[in-house]
């Protein structure tokens, strides 16, 4: 029964990404609209004026705008993001090739900040109130409130500037071995900054999600019958905690993209942010769709899959 | 205590407030066992009811028997599936905007849980002149009197006018409800069980009020409850409702004296003891599970759990039919005093018990205890 | 007519006030009792004194500055002295009148996006709410989509579209921070619908617009309020990170963010701290300020979940 509800959900939740995938393709074409004309960017940098007159009578550039939206769709689906106006390279390749140190910088400063996470904010709800409590919570509002570019500058300044123990700037040292501890070093600062800019958001969910869970009354029965605290921890919470973990890393990844924009940014990390902020610099609109329109998919298949395992961890959740 | 005026004692015909034909009210929820079914729940699947005006009807069944839908759709809060409720003989979709305004202002709710039928965030006054001003029943000047007239009649000091409703007890917010109900001068008022959510002691205060403003202003109660006790002091006619459907109505002492369909026997056998010697009869009490509203029985929806069951009750459904009592009404429904019941068994049974001067059978014995000489029947034993 | 109120009071200000305090007033409004609670939250207190401070400053900008924000007035680049208590920036300006005045352009932008977003989901979530059916799920798949959109990628891109500046950043914030609210006012109204009070002013006959305006919408204002903190917050952060980026407040105009925006040189951002960190501090504080009256605002709002 409960496999055969589950499935139906799953079913059901995929069946509503549908549409909702549809429109955000359709509202990145708008955009691109606003910007110039989508169809023309699809076509690359080596077709002459009078060949893309050519070309855009029959794909319809004067078709009304659903139709262009149809042919525009059917492009993007066979893999043509278009070409980049900068670098003639088409849009695709681009995002490959940029995709490796953006995914190292975003899963590290993920990961790195859910080990610091949970258990503070586990500690932080089983000792409410404690001093250990109150540190914890201020540190997640200094987090939350300490924009990560001047976090950035902060720590340019301390541990490059002033200490030199780090570079401060891109992914490999110049004419350096481009080894695997090269790598690390440069990525230590951009890390730390993302992870002390996830960590508090991370904090506060956990630690409320836990106070929830530990004011459940099963709780306080398991506590009444004489299991020890780490017990019930241990065993009973976790399956809700997990949950909780499970929410947080799905509203984690749109903030992760923006993050990376503004962090690669700074220390000139050769990621898709990097890529992203150039193009918006330079007007280069094919770049700028297609990594949104990227980002947006990522997003929609991250609370697909989040809602799924919800229903795959929790028993009780409601599948309506 | 007791609510009954005397002018409905007798068989004076009294005219129709509302009536209600062929009801239907059916909801579609999600399957449990099938990807993509819909399940249609029955709420209300099929009533007859009159209602008169001035009198107290009794609206009794366990809980998930569509009562309250009734109630809603009675007062027009919800849209019934198919079938008609007519005001004063005019269905309320017929008439223009502001008849169809009054007709509805005339129709009022009394809400089971006080706690939660005022808006925390108003005061008194505000939520009491409201929709005074908004239907421009009394002067821009003569509010604050009204209000006040209100708050008397209810029986709450004036200052509670300038209170917020977190500051009332559950009994006081009651008070409240009733207040703003009677605000726009009803005919009917549905109450749907107005003290089930409030301690004993305070449930009683709030009947003796609602009967006393019966008396004083003379509208008629819609009167819903899950348990026949309930009902049974402040109702001049109960109605017992299973499943979505009207099996018994009767006049309050009359039904007590012969309840005629199984399961009122078994609602009143399943009621409080009222005499210190009755002993417990485990026998008469109900069985079974309720049946789903989403799937119910083929023919009588009580044959799975009435002792009395026959075959011909699997078969077809069962419609309400006058005793007899009253035969130059004909049709059951348009007399107050008709007792009718949707049990043909019952109904054979009686006509013979009649005939053969011998008491009716009892498909729950523990029942028999509400008959008339019962009592002393077994103080003489 | 006389009843026992201590069984049934259910009275949530009293049952709060056995931690202490004053009894709530009889007849106090609703905001009046928020107010009395979130009094007694000191470090909202601080913050609201702090934040206030700031306001004031911000406001009063152009009388107290010492110089005119956008006048070079000395040297280039002097650290700071007994003249040019920050010191002057690159162009020889005095950057605490930059730093007054751009904390006036941050909190402008932080207030008018608040609000407009504000608006913008409350309506939003207001219809889906109340309509429900067609129009709902229009509203909340087109929130979905616009949720979709990494927030900041989105700011970007409409950046990129639109000509940068003040007022381009205000309404580019201001129309992609609404669904937040939107869901939660959506969420309040769908939950409220079916209480019992609404019930019965409907049965009262009062039309739709009184009852979502005078009787859903009041039960909603705290829950928004709290988000309304949130919204500043970042609309303040975002604005300073939009002109970090160059892509928001134009230079000469001075914001907190573009005074930042400097010390992506490693020349300044190692020998001339005097340029940014006062703007970054400035931000921070500003920042934490809000989010702390938020969280004051929350506890004052519903007493019965813990501070979190």
């Amino acid at each position: 029964m409960r496999t055969k509800s589950i499935l139906r959900y799953i079913f059901k939740r995929l069946l509503i990404a549908i549409p909702v995938l549809i429109g955000i393709t359709f509202l990145d074409f708008l955009i691109m609209n606003l910007a110039g004309n989508p169809l023309a960017m699809l076509m690359g940098p080596k077709v002459s004026q009078g060949a893309v007159e050519a070309r855009a009578l029959e794909l319809g550039l004067d078709q009304p705008l659903l139709v262009r939206y149809g042919v525009w769709l059917g492009q993007v689906l066979h893999g043509n993001l278009g070409y980049s106006i900068k670098s003639f390279e088409p849009v695709a390749d681009m995002i490959r090739q940029q995709l490796g140190p953006t995914l190292m910088l975003m899963g590290t400063s993920l990961i790195l900040s859910l080990l610091i996470a949970i258990p503070a904010g586990i500690y932080s709800a089983v000792k409410q109130y404690s001093v250990g409590d109150y540190i914890i919570v201020g540190f997640s509002f200094l987090s939350i409130s300490v924009p990560s570019f001047f976090l950035a500058l902060v720590f340019i300044y301390l541990f490059s500037s002033q200490l030199a123990w780090l570079p401060s700037s891109g992914m490999y040292t110049l004419g350096g071995d481009r080894g695997f501890a090269d790598v690390v070093r440069h990525m230590v600062m951009p890390v730390l900054v993302m992870t002390a800019s996830l960590v508090g958001n991370n904090i506060r969910y956990i630690r409320s999600g836990m106070l929830e869970i530990l004011q459940a009354n099963y709780l306080r029965t398991a506590k009444a019958k004489g299991i020890g605290q780490t017990k019930v921890i241990g065993k009973h919470a976790f399956r809700n905690a997990l949950i909780t973990i499970v929410t947080v890393i799905g509203m984690q990844i749109p903030m992760l993209f923006g993050g990376s924009i503004i962090i690669e940014q700074v220390f000139a990390w050769p990621g898709l942010g990097l890529m992203t902020m150039s193009a918006i610099l330079a007007r280069d609109y094919p770049v700028i769709m297609g990594t949104a329109l990227l980002a947006a998919v990522v997003v929609q298949l991250a609370n697909l899959v989040t809602d799924i395992v919800y229903v795959l961890i929790d028993p009780t959740i409601s599948l309506e | 205590m007791s609510c009954k005026r005397k002018a409905l004692r007798s068989d004076q015909v009294l005219p129709q407030i509302i009536k209600v034909e062929d009801l239907k009210c059916y909801y579609s929820s999600r399957s449990d066992d099938h990807w993509f079914r819909q399940d249609v729940v029955k709420a209300v699947d099929g009533v007859d009811l009159t209602l008169y005006e001035g009198e107290t009807l009794g609206l009794v069944g366990e809980s998930g028997c569509g009562k309250t839908t009734l109630g809603k759709l009675v007062i027009g809060l919800e849209r019934p599936t198919s079938g008609q409720v007519l005001y004063r003989m005019q269905d309320l979709d017929q008439l223009s905007g502001a008849e169809k305004q009054r007709a509805r202002l005339d129709l009022q709710m009394i809400f089971q849980d006080p706690y939660s039928s005022l808006n925390p965030r108003k005061r008194v006054y505000d939520i009491l002149s409201t929709p005074l001003l908004y239907h421009e029943l009394v002067d821009k000047r003569q509010v604050d009197r009204e209000v006040h007239r209100l708050l008397d009649l209810v029986g709450l000091p004036a200052n509670s006018a300038r209170r917020y409703p977190h500051e009332f007890s559950g009994g006081q917010l009651q008070r409240l409800g009733i207040a703003a109900a009677l605000s726009l001068k009803p005919k009917l008022i549905v109450c749907d069980e107005p003290v089930s959510a409030l301690d004993v002691s305070i449930q009683a205060q709030i009947l003796n009020l609602l009967c006393s403003l019966q008396e004083e202003l003379g509208f008629a109660y819609l009167f819903i409850a899950h348990g026949l006790a309930a009902v049974k002091y402040i109702s001049d006619r109960i109605a017992v409702m299973y499943l979505g459907r009207i099996v018994e109505v009767a006049p309050a002492d009359v039904l007590f004296a012969r309840p005629l369909h199984p399961y009122t026997q078994a609602l009143i056998a399943a009621s409080p003891i009222p005499h210190p010697d009755l002993p417990t009869d485990e026998s008469s009490l109900l069985t079974g599970e309720v049946p789903s509203n989403i799937d119910p029985p083929q023919g009588c929806p009580f044959h799975p759990r009435c002792p009395m069951a026959q075959e011909s009750c699997r078969q077809t459904r069962p419609e309400l039919e006058s005793d007899g009592s009253y035969p130059q009404f004909g049709d059951c429904r348009s007399y107050r005093k008709s007792h009718c019941v949707a049990c043909p068994v019952m109904l054979s049974d009686w006509h013979k018990a009649r005939q053969e001067g011998r008491d009716i059978h009892y498909a729950f014995p523990g029942a028999k205890r509400t008959a008339p000489g019962y009592l002393e029947e077994r103080d003489e034993n | 007519m006389t009843e026992q109120k201590s069984k049934q009071v259910q009275d949530p200000a009293e049952t709060l006030d056995l931690s202490g305090g004053e009894p709530a007033p009889a007849g106090e409004s609703y905001l009046a009792s928020i107010w009395r609670r979130f009094k007694r939250h000191k470090l909202g207190m601080v913050s609201l004194g702090l934040f206030l401070l700031l306001v004031v400053l911000a406001i009063l900008a152009p009388v107290i500055s010492p110089y005119d924000p956008n006048a070079i007035v000395g040297g280039f680049g002097q650290p700071p002295s007994k003249e040019f208590l920050l010191g002057t920036d690159l162009s020889g300006r005095d950057v605490l009148s930059r730093l007054l005045h751009a904390s006036r352009i941050s909190l402008l932008a932080g207030v008018l996006v608040t609000l407009l977003s504000t608006s913008v989901g409350v309506s939003l979530g207001l219809i889906s709410g109340f309509f429900g059916s067609v129009v709902d799920s229009i509203i909340m798949r087109f929130t979905d989509m616009v949720m979709s959109f990494p927030y900041m990628l989105l700011v970007l891109m409409f950046a990129a579209i639109f000509e940068p500046g003040l007022w381009s950043i205000i309404l580019i914030l201001g129309f992609v921070n609404w669904p937040g609210v939107a869901r939660l006012v959506r969420g309040n109204v769908l939950s409220l619908r079916e209480t019992p009070f609404i019930k019965r002013t409907q049965v009262q006959g009062l039309p739709g617009r009184i009852i979502l305006f005078g009787e859903i919408l009041p039960n909603t204002i705290a829950p928004i309020l709290v988000h309304a903190t949130s919204v500043m917050a970042f609309a303040i952060l975002d604005e300073a990170a939009l002109s970090f980026l160059a892509m928001g407040v134009q230079p000469p105009t001075a914001s907190l963010g573009n005074m930042l925006g400097d010390a992506k040189s490693l020349t300044i951002l190692t020998d001339k701290p005097w340029l940014w960190l006062p703007s970054g501090l400035v931000i921070v504080i500003l920042v934490m300020a809000i989010n702390f009256i938020g969280d004051a605002l929350r506890d004052a709002v519903d007493p019965t979940t813990s501070r979190s």
